[in-house]
Protein backbone atom coordinates (compact mmCIF):
# COMPACT_ATOMS: atom_id res chain seq x y z
CA UNK A 1 0.00 0.00 0.00
CA UNK A 2 1.24 3.37 -0.54
CA UNK A 3 2.14 5.69 2.26
CA UNK A 4 0.29 8.34 0.44
CA UNK A 5 -3.27 8.87 -0.06
CA UNK A 6 -3.90 11.33 -2.78
CA UNK A 7 -8.02 12.41 -3.75
CA UNK A 8 -9.15 10.72 -6.85
CA UNK A 9 -8.55 13.46 -10.00
CA UNK A 10 -8.02 14.04 -13.38
CA UNK A 11 -6.21 11.95 -15.44
CA UNK A 12 -3.06 14.06 -15.79
CA UNK A 13 -2.55 14.10 -12.34
CA UNK A 14 0.52 11.67 -11.64
CA UNK A 15 -0.22 8.80 -9.53
CA UNK A 16 2.75 6.40 -7.57
CA UNK A 17 3.25 3.63 -6.59
CA UNK A 18 5.12 1.48 -4.16
CA UNK A 19 9.48 0.92 -5.24
CA UNK A 20 9.96 -2.77 -5.62
CA UNK A 21 13.51 -4.31 -7.12
CA UNK A 22 13.73 -4.88 -10.38
CA UNK A 23 16.45 -6.89 -12.16
CA UNK A 24 18.62 -4.33 -13.75
CA UNK A 25 22.08 -4.13 -14.81
CA UNK A 26 22.32 -1.13 -12.47
CA UNK A 27 20.29 0.99 -9.93
CA UNK A 28 19.88 4.77 -9.62
CA UNK A 29 17.89 5.89 -7.02
CA UNK A 30 17.15 9.33 -6.49
CA UNK A 31 14.98 10.58 -2.84
CA UNK A 32 14.66 13.80 -1.17
CA UNK A 33 13.50 13.94 3.05
CA UNK A 34 11.21 11.32 3.85
CA UNK A 35 11.91 9.70 0.48
CA UNK A 36 14.77 8.21 2.35
CA UNK A 37 12.51 5.68 3.81
CA UNK A 38 11.28 4.33 0.81
CA UNK A 39 14.71 2.99 -0.06
CA UNK A 40 15.17 1.78 3.70
CA UNK A 41 11.67 -0.12 2.95
CA UNK A 42 13.07 -1.30 -0.22
CA UNK A 43 15.94 -2.75 1.63
CA UNK A 44 13.50 -5.09 3.45
CA UNK A 45 12.59 -7.06 0.50
CA UNK A 46 15.13 -6.46 -2.14
CA UNK A 47 18.03 -8.95 -2.39
CA UNK A 48 21.33 -7.32 -0.68
CA UNK A 49 22.69 -7.28 -4.02
CA UNK A 50 20.86 -4.67 -4.81
CA UNK A 51 22.98 -2.04 -3.07
CA UNK A 52 26.35 -2.86 -4.49
CA UNK A 53 24.89 -1.86 -8.46
CA UNK A 54 22.98 1.23 -6.49
CA UNK A 55 23.71 4.77 -6.73
CA UNK A 56 21.83 6.91 -4.67
CA UNK A 57 21.11 10.55 -4.86
CA UNK A 58 19.68 12.09 -1.52
CA UNK A 59 18.87 15.47 -0.69
CA UNK A 60 18.10 15.52 2.88
CA UNK A 61 15.50 19.07 3.14
CA UNK A 62 13.99 18.94 5.51
CA UNK A 63 14.86 15.79 7.22
CA UNK A 64 18.29 17.04 7.85
CA UNK A 65 20.38 14.43 9.16
CA UNK A 66 17.57 12.00 10.33
CA UNK A 67 18.40 9.55 7.05
CA UNK A 68 21.71 9.92 5.88
CA UNK A 69 23.17 7.10 8.48
CA UNK A 70 20.72 4.67 7.93
CA UNK A 71 21.15 5.38 3.70
CA UNK A 72 25.06 5.18 3.86
CA UNK A 73 24.39 1.89 6.04
CA UNK A 74 22.98 -0.06 2.77
CA UNK A 75 26.30 0.41 1.43
CA UNK A 76 25.42 1.44 -1.92
CA UNK A 77 28.11 1.68 -4.75
CA UNK A 78 27.77 5.57 -4.59
CA UNK A 79 26.06 7.54 -1.72
CA UNK A 80 25.34 11.36 -3.47
CA UNK A 81 24.36 13.78 -0.74
CA UNK A 82 23.20 16.96 -2.08
CA UNK A 83 21.49 20.07 -0.88
CA UNK A 84 18.97 20.68 -3.53
CA UNK A 85 17.38 18.96 -6.71
CA UNK A 86 19.86 22.03 -8.34
CA UNK A 87 22.81 21.00 -6.88
CA UNK A 88 22.04 17.48 -7.94
CA UNK A 89 21.46 18.04 -11.30
CA UNK A 90 24.53 18.17 -12.91
CA UNK A 91 25.77 14.63 -11.67
CA UNK A 92 22.24 12.75 -12.35
CA UNK A 93 22.56 13.74 -16.16
CA UNK A 94 26.35 13.27 -16.17
CA UNK A 95 24.93 9.63 -14.66
CA UNK A 96 21.94 9.10 -16.96
CA UNK A 97 24.11 9.91 -20.38
CA UNK A 98 26.63 7.58 -19.68
CA UNK A 99 24.20 4.71 -18.15
CA UNK A 100 23.79 1.51 -20.30
CA UNK A 101 20.21 0.12 -20.78
CA UNK A 102 19.61 -2.16 -18.38
CA UNK A 103 19.58 0.74 -15.91
CA UNK A 104 16.85 1.08 -13.05
CA UNK A 105 15.51 3.95 -12.17
CA UNK A 106 13.60 4.05 -8.34
CA UNK A 107 12.37 7.45 -7.32
CA UNK A 108 11.28 8.33 -4.14
CA UNK A 109 9.89 11.47 -2.20
CA UNK A 110 8.55 14.43 -3.12
CA UNK A 111 6.40 15.03 -6.30
CA UNK A 112 9.11 18.09 -7.30
CA UNK A 113 11.62 15.76 -7.13
CA UNK A 114 10.32 12.73 -8.57
CA UNK A 115 8.81 14.68 -11.51
CA UNK A 116 11.81 17.08 -12.07
CA UNK A 117 14.02 13.31 -12.04
CA UNK A 118 11.65 11.58 -14.17
CA UNK A 119 11.53 14.75 -16.83
CA UNK A 120 15.72 14.30 -17.04
CA UNK A 121 15.02 10.10 -17.67
CA UNK A 122 12.77 10.81 -20.19
CA UNK A 123 15.03 13.33 -21.89
CA UNK A 124 17.40 10.75 -22.06
CA UNK A 125 14.59 8.18 -23.85
CA UNK A 126 13.63 6.79 -20.76
CA UNK A 127 9.70 5.83 -21.13
CA UNK A 128 8.02 7.55 -18.37
CA UNK A 129 6.22 4.32 -17.39
CA UNK A 130 9.45 2.82 -16.81
CA UNK A 131 10.19 4.89 -13.90
CA UNK A 132 9.28 3.36 -10.51
CA UNK A 133 8.10 6.67 -7.91
CA UNK A 134 7.06 6.37 -4.64
CA UNK A 135 5.14 9.40 -3.13
CA UNK A 136 6.78 10.23 0.79
CA UNK A 137 6.71 13.40 2.81
CA UNK A 138 5.62 16.72 2.00
CA UNK A 139 2.78 17.59 -1.12
CA UNK A 140 3.72 21.19 -1.43
CA UNK A 141 3.74 21.31 -5.67
CA UNK A 142 5.88 22.74 -8.22
CA UNK A 143 3.67 25.14 -10.11
CA UNK A 144 4.53 26.80 -13.25
CA UNK A 145 2.11 29.86 -14.22
CA UNK A 146 0.26 29.67 -17.08
CA UNK A 147 1.16 33.28 -17.62
CA UNK A 148 4.64 34.48 -17.29
CA UNK A 149 5.90 30.49 -17.42
CA UNK A 150 8.17 31.20 -14.05
CA UNK A 151 8.05 28.28 -12.16
CA UNK A 152 7.17 28.46 -8.37
CA UNK A 153 8.34 25.66 -5.46
CA UNK A 154 7.34 24.53 -3.13
CA UNK A 155 3.62 26.08 -3.10
CA UNK A 156 1.40 24.98 -0.05
CA UNK A 157 -1.64 26.83 -0.36
CA UNK A 158 -4.04 27.35 -2.90
CA UNK A 159 -4.44 30.43 -3.96
CA UNK A 160 -0.57 31.46 -3.89
CA UNK A 161 1.39 34.36 -5.45
CA UNK A 162 3.35 33.83 -8.51
CA UNK A 163 7.31 34.54 -6.94
CA UNK A 164 7.62 35.68 -10.51
CA UNK A 165 4.92 38.17 -11.61
CA UNK A 166 3.25 38.46 -8.65
CA UNK A 167 -0.33 37.36 -9.84
CA UNK A 168 -2.68 35.44 -7.45
CA UNK A 169 -2.98 31.26 -8.95
CA UNK A 170 -5.62 28.53 -8.67
CA UNK A 171 -3.80 25.74 -8.39
CA UNK A 172 -5.00 23.16 -10.96
CA UNK A 173 -4.41 19.49 -11.32
CA UNK A 174 -3.11 19.68 -14.85
CA UNK A 175 0.23 18.10 -14.41
CA UNK A 176 2.93 18.66 -17.76
CA UNK A 177 5.10 15.61 -17.09
CA UNK A 178 7.84 17.19 -19.89
CA UNK A 179 8.22 20.34 -17.28
CA UNK A 180 7.22 18.39 -14.32
CA UNK A 181 5.09 20.87 -12.60
CA UNK A 182 1.48 21.74 -11.88
CA UNK A 183 -0.55 24.55 -13.84
CA UNK A 184 -1.39 27.32 -11.43
CA UNK A 185 -3.87 30.30 -13.53
CA UNK A 186 -4.62 33.49 -12.49
CA UNK A 187 -8.04 33.74 -10.48
CA UNK A 188 -8.98 37.03 -10.69
CA UNK A 189 -8.60 37.85 -14.05
CA UNK A 190 -12.38 39.02 -13.80
CA UNK A 191 -12.69 41.16 -10.95
CA UNK A 192 -9.16 42.13 -9.70
CA UNK A 193 -8.44 42.05 -5.90
CA UNK A 194 -10.99 39.27 -5.51
CA UNK A 195 -9.35 36.33 -3.87
CA UNK A 196 -10.53 33.93 -2.02
CA UNK A 197 -8.62 33.62 1.05
CA UNK A 198 -5.18 30.90 0.51
CA UNK A 199 -6.00 27.54 2.33
CA UNK A 200 -3.19 25.16 2.66
CA UNK A 201 -3.78 22.55 0.40
CA UNK A 202 -0.01 20.70 -0.15
CA UNK A 203 1.35 20.31 3.28
CA UNK B 1 -14.67 -2.57 -37.55
CA UNK B 2 -15.23 -3.98 -41.19
CA UNK B 3 -11.86 -4.44 -43.29
CA UNK B 4 -13.57 -4.50 -46.59
CA UNK B 5 -13.04 -0.81 -47.30
CA UNK B 6 -9.13 -0.85 -46.75
CA UNK B 7 -8.78 -3.38 -50.28
CA UNK B 8 -6.24 -2.49 -52.82
CA UNK B 9 -6.57 -4.32 -56.41
CA UNK B 10 -3.12 -4.68 -57.27
CA UNK B 11 -1.07 -6.05 -59.87
CA UNK B 12 1.95 -8.21 -59.59
CA UNK B 13 4.68 -6.32 -61.83
CA UNK B 14 8.24 -8.26 -60.83
CA UNK B 15 8.91 -11.58 -58.96
CA UNK B 16 12.50 -12.01 -57.78
CA UNK B 17 13.55 -15.36 -56.78
CA UNK B 18 16.34 -14.36 -54.55
CA UNK B 19 17.67 -17.92 -53.08
CA UNK B 20 15.84 -21.56 -53.40
CA UNK B 21 13.77 -20.68 -50.29
CA UNK B 22 12.63 -16.69 -50.97
CA UNK B 23 10.95 -14.38 -53.45
CA UNK B 24 10.25 -10.86 -53.49
CA UNK B 25 7.20 -9.72 -54.99
CA UNK B 26 6.45 -6.27 -56.27
CA UNK B 27 2.71 -4.58 -56.35
CA UNK B 28 1.29 -1.70 -58.31
CA UNK B 29 -1.98 -0.21 -57.76
CA UNK B 30 -3.87 -1.47 -61.10
CA UNK B 31 -5.68 1.75 -61.82
CA UNK B 32 -2.13 3.20 -61.96
CA UNK B 33 -2.63 5.73 -58.80
CA UNK B 34 0.06 5.63 -56.24
CA UNK B 35 0.00 3.45 -53.05
CA UNK B 36 -0.94 4.90 -49.49
CA UNK B 37 2.43 6.00 -47.92
CA UNK B 38 3.09 3.62 -44.44
CA UNK B 39 5.74 3.40 -42.06
CA UNK B 40 8.48 0.87 -41.30
CA UNK B 41 7.48 -2.19 -40.20
CA UNK B 42 4.19 -2.34 -41.76
CA UNK B 43 2.26 -5.36 -43.04
CA UNK B 44 -0.34 -6.00 -45.54
CA UNK B 45 -2.77 -8.59 -45.74
CA UNK B 46 -2.58 -10.26 -49.18
CA UNK B 47 -5.65 -12.32 -50.50
CA UNK B 48 -5.33 -15.47 -52.60
CA UNK B 49 -7.90 -17.57 -54.00
CA UNK B 50 -5.90 -21.12 -53.58
CA UNK B 51 -8.23 -23.38 -55.63
CA UNK B 52 -10.93 -22.61 -53.78
CA UNK B 53 -9.88 -21.90 -50.70
CA UNK B 54 -9.27 -18.03 -49.47
CA UNK B 55 -6.04 -17.43 -48.14
CA UNK B 56 -4.99 -13.90 -46.64
CA UNK B 57 -1.37 -13.84 -45.23
CA UNK B 58 0.40 -10.75 -44.04
CA UNK B 59 3.37 -10.12 -44.92
CA UNK B 60 5.71 -7.26 -43.95
CA UNK B 61 6.44 -4.42 -46.80
CA UNK B 62 10.23 -4.26 -47.65
CA UNK B 63 10.23 -1.36 -49.80
CA UNK B 64 11.61 2.01 -48.40
CA UNK B 65 8.58 3.72 -46.94
CA UNK B 66 9.16 6.83 -49.11
CA UNK B 67 8.35 4.85 -52.44
CA UNK B 68 4.18 5.19 -53.09
CA UNK B 69 4.78 3.35 -56.21
CA UNK B 70 4.60 -0.24 -55.23
CA UNK B 71 5.10 -2.06 -52.61
CA UNK B 72 7.77 -4.80 -52.29
CA UNK B 73 7.20 -7.92 -49.73
CA UNK B 74 9.64 -11.33 -49.98
CA UNK B 75 8.24 -14.51 -49.36
CA UNK B 76 9.56 -17.47 -47.60
CA UNK B 77 8.95 -21.09 -49.08
CA UNK B 78 7.16 -22.73 -46.28
CA UNK B 79 6.33 -26.48 -47.50
CA UNK B 80 4.98 -27.73 -44.60
CA UNK B 81 2.18 -24.82 -43.93
CA UNK B 82 -1.19 -24.80 -45.21
CA UNK B 83 0.04 -23.17 -48.42
CA UNK B 84 -0.34 -19.08 -48.23
CA UNK B 85 3.73 -19.11 -49.49
CA UNK B 86 3.32 -21.97 -51.41
CA UNK B 87 0.69 -20.49 -53.41
CA UNK B 88 2.28 -17.52 -53.96
CA UNK B 89 5.96 -19.41 -54.73
CA UNK B 90 4.06 -21.80 -57.47
CA UNK B 91 1.34 -19.41 -59.00
CA UNK B 92 1.57 -15.89 -58.34
CA UNK B 93 3.64 -14.33 -61.54
CA UNK B 94 4.03 -11.33 -63.12
CA UNK B 95 0.78 -9.70 -64.42
CA UNK B 96 -1.70 -10.91 -61.91
CA UNK B 97 -4.28 -9.39 -60.54
CA UNK B 98 -4.18 -9.72 -56.39
CA UNK B 99 -5.84 -8.15 -53.70
CA UNK B 100 -4.20 -6.34 -50.48
CA UNK B 101 -5.33 -4.96 -47.46
CA UNK B 102 -3.96 -1.25 -46.81
CA UNK B 103 -0.78 -1.61 -44.41
CA UNK B 104 -1.35 -1.61 -40.67
CA UNK B 105 2.18 -1.27 -38.59
CA UNK B 106 2.12 -3.14 -35.55
CA UNK B 107 5.63 -2.69 -35.49
CA UNK B 108 6.51 0.31 -35.86
CA UNK B 109 9.59 2.25 -34.64
CA UNK B 110 9.36 4.21 -31.62
CA UNK B 111 10.91 7.69 -31.92
CA UNK B 112 11.64 8.43 -28.74
CA UNK B 113 14.61 5.95 -28.71
CA UNK B 114 17.92 7.28 -28.34
CA UNK B 115 18.95 4.09 -30.64
CA UNK B 116 17.41 1.56 -32.61
CA UNK B 117 18.89 -1.89 -32.00
CA UNK B 118 17.50 -4.42 -34.17
CA UNK B 119 17.27 -8.21 -34.53
CA UNK B 120 16.31 -10.39 -37.12
CA UNK B 121 16.22 -13.91 -37.94
CA UNK B 122 15.91 -15.80 -41.00
CA UNK B 123 12.79 -13.71 -43.25
CA UNK B 124 12.20 -11.77 -40.09
CA UNK B 125 14.81 -9.22 -41.93
CA UNK B 126 12.03 -7.88 -44.12
CA UNK B 127 10.29 -4.96 -42.09
CA UNK B 128 13.76 -4.01 -40.90
CA UNK B 129 14.99 -3.30 -44.62
CA UNK B 130 11.98 -0.36 -44.62
CA UNK B 131 12.98 0.80 -41.09
CA UNK B 132 16.37 1.39 -42.04
CA UNK B 133 15.57 3.05 -44.61
CA UNK B 134 13.50 5.52 -43.14
CA UNK B 135 16.14 5.41 -40.44
CA UNK B 136 19.05 6.17 -42.70
CA UNK B 137 16.89 9.17 -44.29
CA UNK B 138 16.16 10.91 -40.75
CA UNK B 139 20.04 10.15 -39.91
CA UNK B 140 18.62 7.70 -36.73
CA UNK B 141 21.25 5.86 -35.06
CA UNK B 142 20.57 2.26 -35.33
CA UNK B 143 22.22 -1.15 -35.69
CA UNK B 144 21.23 -4.51 -36.81
CA UNK B 145 21.63 -7.91 -36.17
CA UNK B 146 20.82 -10.48 -38.74
CA UNK B 147 21.18 -14.17 -38.03
CA UNK B 148 20.03 -16.70 -41.20
CA UNK B 149 20.92 -20.48 -41.74
CA UNK B 150 23.69 -19.57 -44.47
CA UNK B 151 25.16 -16.83 -46.41
CA UNK B 152 22.87 -18.35 -49.36
CA UNK B 153 19.85 -18.08 -47.33
CA UNK B 154 20.56 -14.29 -46.35
CA UNK B 155 18.37 -12.68 -48.42
CA UNK B 156 19.27 -9.14 -48.74
CA UNK B 157 22.49 -9.03 -46.31
CA UNK B 158 25.26 -8.18 -49.32
CA UNK B 159 22.84 -4.90 -50.11
CA UNK B 160 22.78 -3.97 -46.88
CA UNK B 161 26.10 -4.37 -45.93
CA UNK B 162 26.85 -2.42 -48.89
CA UNK B 163 24.22 0.33 -47.96
CA UNK B 164 24.82 0.65 -44.41
CA UNK B 165 28.28 -0.80 -43.15
CA UNK B 166 29.57 -1.56 -39.74
CA UNK B 167 25.90 -0.79 -38.48
CA UNK B 168 24.71 -4.46 -40.03
CA UNK B 169 26.51 -7.38 -38.64
CA UNK B 170 25.92 -11.05 -39.63
CA UNK B 171 25.64 -14.51 -37.98
CA UNK B 172 25.59 -17.42 -40.03
CA UNK B 173 24.25 -20.67 -38.26
CA UNK B 174 25.81 -22.97 -40.18
CA UNK B 175 29.44 -21.22 -39.48
CA UNK B 176 28.55 -21.57 -35.85
CA UNK B 177 28.04 -17.79 -35.46
CA UNK B 178 25.62 -16.19 -32.66
CA UNK B 179 24.45 -13.20 -31.26
CA UNK B 180 26.52 -12.45 -28.31
CA UNK B 181 23.29 -11.35 -26.63
CA UNK B 182 23.87 -10.66 -23.25
CA UNK B 183 26.85 -8.29 -23.96
CA UNK B 184 25.63 -7.06 -27.01
CA UNK B 185 22.72 -5.50 -24.88
CA UNK B 186 24.59 -4.69 -22.03
CA UNK B 187 26.97 -2.16 -23.99
CA UNK B 188 23.47 0.05 -25.42
CA UNK B 189 23.20 3.32 -24.27
CA UNK B 190 20.16 4.36 -21.59
CA UNK B 191 17.54 4.98 -24.10
CA UNK B 192 18.14 2.21 -27.04
CA UNK B 193 14.83 0.45 -27.89
CA UNK B 194 14.89 -2.78 -28.82
CA UNK B 195 13.03 -4.90 -31.77
CA UNK B 196 13.28 -8.44 -32.86
CA UNK B 197 11.51 -10.43 -35.55
CA UNK B 198 12.65 -14.03 -36.23
CA UNK B 199 11.19 -17.27 -35.19
CA UNK B 200 9.64 -18.01 -31.93
CA UNK B 201 12.29 -19.34 -29.88
CA UNK B 202 14.48 -15.99 -31.10
CA UNK B 203 11.76 -13.72 -30.22
CA UNK B 204 10.98 -15.71 -26.41
CA UNK B 205 15.34 -16.49 -26.36
CA UNK B 206 15.55 -12.39 -26.99
CA UNK B 207 12.76 -10.97 -24.70
CA UNK B 208 13.61 -13.25 -21.60
CA UNK B 209 17.40 -12.21 -21.54
CA UNK B 210 16.15 -8.23 -22.20
CA UNK B 211 13.95 -8.61 -19.44
CA UNK B 212 16.20 -10.86 -16.93
CA UNK B 213 18.66 -7.25 -17.88
CA UNK B 214 16.43 -5.08 -16.88
CA UNK B 215 15.13 -3.69 -20.40
CA UNK B 216 11.37 -2.08 -19.49
CA UNK B 217 9.22 -3.73 -21.79
CA UNK B 218 8.18 -0.26 -23.45
CA UNK B 219 11.43 -0.76 -24.82
CA UNK B 220 11.33 -4.10 -26.54
CA UNK B 221 9.82 -4.53 -29.54
CA UNK B 222 8.55 -8.24 -31.41
CA UNK B 223 7.09 -8.91 -34.00
CA UNK B 224 5.80 -12.73 -34.60
CA UNK B 225 3.59 -14.08 -37.77
CA UNK B 226 2.09 -17.20 -36.39
CA UNK B 227 0.44 -19.10 -39.13
CA UNK B 228 -3.06 -20.29 -38.47
CA UNK B 229 -1.75 -24.15 -37.20
CA UNK B 230 -3.59 -26.66 -38.58
CA UNK B 231 -5.84 -29.36 -37.34
CA UNK B 232 -9.13 -31.49 -37.24
CA UNK B 233 -12.11 -30.27 -38.46
CA UNK B 234 -14.92 -28.09 -36.05
CA UNK B 235 -17.74 -26.92 -35.86
CA UNK B 236 -18.82 -23.45 -34.69
CA UNK B 237 -21.99 -21.70 -34.20
CA UNK B 238 -22.16 -18.19 -34.94
CA UNK B 239 -25.03 -16.63 -32.57
CA UNK B 240 -25.02 -12.83 -33.78
CA UNK B 241 -25.15 -13.89 -37.32
CA UNK B 242 -26.99 -17.28 -36.93
CA UNK B 243 -24.80 -19.60 -38.89
CA UNK B 244 -23.15 -22.77 -38.26
CA UNK B 245 -20.08 -23.36 -40.00
CA UNK B 246 -17.29 -25.77 -40.59
CA UNK B 247 -13.58 -25.09 -39.79
CA UNK B 248 -11.46 -27.45 -42.29
CA UNK B 249 -8.33 -29.01 -41.41
CA UNK B 250 -6.07 -26.24 -42.78
CA UNK B 251 -8.78 -23.25 -42.66
CA UNK B 252 -8.29 -20.99 -39.45
CA UNK B 253 -11.27 -20.24 -37.70
CA UNK B 254 -11.21 -16.50 -38.98
CA UNK B 255 -11.19 -17.87 -42.57
CA UNK B 256 -14.05 -20.32 -42.28
CA UNK B 257 -15.97 -16.89 -40.64
CA UNK B 258 -14.75 -14.66 -43.59
CA UNK B 259 -15.77 -17.35 -46.33
CA UNK B 260 -19.48 -17.97 -44.87
CA UNK B 261 -19.79 -14.23 -45.63
CA UNK B 262 -20.38 -12.20 -41.81
CA UNK B 263 -17.82 -9.50 -41.58
CA UNK B 264 -14.83 -10.12 -38.77
CA UNK B 265 -12.16 -7.46 -37.83
CA UNK B 266 -8.79 -8.34 -37.68
CA UNK B 267 -4.98 -6.86 -38.32
CA UNK B 268 -2.68 -9.31 -38.22
CA UNK B 269 -4.07 -12.69 -38.44
CA UNK B 270 -1.48 -13.54 -36.46
CA UNK B 271 -2.48 -13.81 -32.75
CA UNK B 272 -0.58 -10.78 -32.04
CA UNK B 273 -2.88 -7.72 -32.44
CA UNK B 274 -5.74 -8.31 -30.53
CA UNK B 275 -8.11 -7.16 -33.09
CA UNK B 276 -10.20 -10.17 -34.03
CA UNK B 277 -10.87 -11.10 -30.19
CA UNK B 278 -14.16 -12.56 -29.91
CA UNK B 279 -16.46 -13.53 -26.98
CA UNK B 280 -17.47 -17.35 -26.39
CA UNK B 281 -21.48 -17.67 -25.85
CA UNK B 282 -20.60 -20.78 -24.75
CA UNK B 283 -18.15 -23.53 -24.75
CA UNK B 284 -18.81 -27.61 -24.38
CA UNK B 285 -15.45 -28.63 -25.35
CA UNK B 286 -11.72 -27.20 -25.10
CA UNK B 287 -10.27 -23.99 -27.01
CA UNK B 288 -6.79 -24.40 -28.42
CA UNK B 289 -5.74 -20.97 -27.91
CA UNK B 290 -2.98 -20.17 -29.86
CA UNK B 291 -2.66 -16.57 -29.67
CA UNK B 292 0.47 -13.91 -27.96
CA UNK B 293 -2.81 -11.96 -26.68
CA UNK B 294 -4.82 -13.54 -24.73
CA UNK B 295 -3.57 -13.49 -20.69
CA UNK B 296 -2.92 -16.80 -19.51
CA UNK B 297 -5.66 -16.24 -17.22
CA UNK B 298 -7.77 -14.91 -19.34
CA UNK B 299 -7.26 -18.49 -22.20
CA UNK B 300 -8.11 -20.32 -18.81
CA UNK B 301 -11.36 -18.99 -18.40
CA UNK B 302 -12.20 -19.30 -22.00
CA UNK B 303 -14.25 -16.85 -22.14
CA UNK B 304 -12.96 -15.59 -25.31
CA UNK B 305 -10.95 -17.16 -28.73
CA UNK B 306 -8.69 -15.27 -31.05
CA UNK B 307 -10.15 -16.87 -33.96
CA UNK B 308 -7.15 -15.85 -36.79
CA UNK B 309 -5.20 -18.54 -34.58
CA UNK B 310 -7.26 -20.62 -32.61
CA UNK B 311 -9.45 -23.76 -32.97
CA UNK B 312 -11.64 -25.98 -31.07
CA UNK B 313 -12.09 -29.67 -29.72
CA UNK B 314 -15.46 -30.72 -28.17
CA UNK B 315 -18.66 -31.17 -28.47
CA UNK B 316 -20.15 -27.41 -29.19
CA UNK B 317 -18.73 -24.18 -29.15
CA UNK B 318 -20.93 -21.11 -29.80
CA UNK B 319 -19.41 -17.19 -30.54
CA UNK B 320 -21.28 -13.82 -30.01
CA UNK B 321 -20.26 -13.11 -33.95
S1 LIG C 1 -6.14 -10.60 -36.10
FE1 LIG C 1 -4.57 -9.96 -34.77
S2 LIG C 1 -4.86 -11.28 -33.10
FE2 LIG C 1 -6.25 -12.03 -34.53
Amino acid sequence: MPKTVFEPSIKSRPTYGVLEHRPGTAHLMVADAEGAQALLDLAHSAPPTLWTQAMIVYIPGRSGQQFTQALANLSPSQLHISPSYAAAQPRLHKILQTAHAGLQIYLAGTESLMGQAQAAAMAVGVPHRAVQMEHRGSLARRVQCVHCKGITENVTTDPFECSHCGLNLFVRDHYSRRIAAFQGVNIDAEDPGQVPPAVERFT
Amino acid sequence: MSMSHNKIPVTVAEVVTLNPLIKRFRFVRRDGASLPAFSGGAHVVVEMDDHGTRRMNPYSLMSAPSDTTGYEISVRRDDVGRGGSLYLHQHVKVGDDLVISAPVNLFGLDLQAKKHLMLAGGIGITPFIAQMALLSAMAGRFELHYAARNPGLAAYADDLRARYGDRVQLYYDDQDQKIALAPLLAGQPLGTHLYVCGPKGMIDWVRRTATDMGWPQQCVHYEEFLAPPTGKPFQVELAASQKTITVGPDQSLLEAIEAAGVDAPYLCRGGACGQCETDVVSCDGHIQHHDHWLSDEEKATGHKIMPCVSRFEGRSLVLDR
